[in-house]
């Protein structure tokens, strides 16, 4: 019995950490970026290809994981749709938490303005929103440590 | 709390001046300049004088999109260098950020690849950020307007890095045609995901 309770308790942890990529279209992309809710929304761009992005989503881990009610971490996910599989065993390696989509839109320059109009379409880059203030922040570089704190304590002002 | 202000505000500064580094917009002219061949000769874009234009095309040996584009780049030269059109390719990444991109494995790409166009190395990026390129693959057709090179389209080669055949926008093909028809290029700007240049700075 404890043995099969172990089982189910594996099973539930399992699929409780183990995070999935969502594929998505740009209409769920807009959804987050014109969000009328409270939280300041952190979304950003990245891929499994990508080294100085793989290097800075630890930061995003850890904002995640302060749980703080005021701020929601979106991770997109630019990698091809082919590559879902890749994308899914490499948020298992690292466990990550954070909600991954996996934006299915191969056509770059019909929705890389809507994101920012600065941006170029190289990655990574981060948006921070916040509706409540009407504050909005677009960095199209690697975020150092604290860089990322930083931004969302000004946003909150 | 003030110091937390502080750094937030040279972080702004900071990300204000990248954000205005000069670059080239649609109809300026572009400046002479002079990089390293892989096979060690020097190359100048006054070499092309002669030419109707050229596509310079800012690329890299690791980026999964440059890798994507490698066979319809190669294609892009067979199909215009002909007609007056050549490409010419600049690898602006820093080898030691990203050591596949040393002189040696461009070369051995070249030669795996047989290019029949320059793939220079700018190792100062210094071409790269007057151009204003930020990714790889980085498009931009230059019109020769007696000797004078023109920025005629800055972007990305089609509509679909993953599948050339699904492609059905060749914003490239599409603009370098209505320059030898001496017909004003539709869109001269499209933007694309893209592997960040990788910057010594």
């Amino acid at each position: 019995m404890s043995k099969f309770l172990l089982f189910i308790l594996l099973l539930v942890t399992q699929y409780t950490l183990a995070q999935q990529a969502t594929v998505v279209k740009f209409d769920r992309l807009q959804t987050l970026i014109e969000s009328k809710s409270d939280q300041i929304q952190v979304i950003n761009f990245w891929a499994t290809w990508c080294a100085p992005c793989v290097k800075e989503l630890p930061f995003f881990e850890m904002i995640n994981a302060q749980n703080d009610p005021l701020v929601k971490v979106t991770l997109i996910n630019l990698d091809f749709v082919d590559k879902l599989a890749t994308v899914n065993a490499f948020i298992n390696r690292k466990s990550m938490k954070s909600e991954v989509l996996l934006l299915d839109e191969i056509d770059y320059d019909s929705w890389i303005d809507k994101v920012d109009k600065s941006w170029g379409g190289a990655i990574p880059a981060t948006l921070f929103i916040n509706h409540k203030t009407g504050q909005r922040k677009f960095v199209d570089r690697e975020l150092k440590e604290g860089d990322l704190e930083r931004v969302i304590l000004e946003l909150k002002k | 709390m003030k110091k937390v202000k502080l750094t937030f505000m040279l972080i702004c500064i900071g990300f204000l001046f990248a954000g205005k580094t000069p670059r080239y917009e649609i109809g300026d002219l572009v400046s002479d300049f002079r990089l390293k061949n892989v096979d060690g000769k020097m190359i100048s874009l006054s070499d092309y004088n002669s030419a109707k234009g050229v596509i310079i095309i800012f690329d890299c040996n690791t980026c999964p999109y440059s890798r994507a584009y490698n066979d319809r780049i190669i294609d892009l030269n067979k199909k215009y260098a002909p007609q007056g059109f050549p490409v010419i390719t600049i690898n602006p990444n820093n080898p030691e950020l990203s050591p596949g991109d040393s002189f040696t494995e461009m070369a051995a790409l070249a030669k795996r690849k047989n290019y029949s166009f320059p793939y220079l190395v700018d190792e100062t990026q210094k071409v790269a950020r007057s151009f204003g390129a930020s990714n790889t693959p980085h498009v931009f057709v230059l019109k020769n307007d007696a000797k004078d090179f023109k920025v005629a389209y800055i972007g990305t080669i089609d509509n679909n890095s993953r599948d050339a055949s699904a492609a059905n926008k060749k914003y490239v093909e599409d603009a370098v045609n209505a320059l030898l028809e001496n017909k004003t290029v539709s869109t001269t700007r499209t933007k694309a995901i893209g592997c960040g240049i990788k910057w010594k700075d």
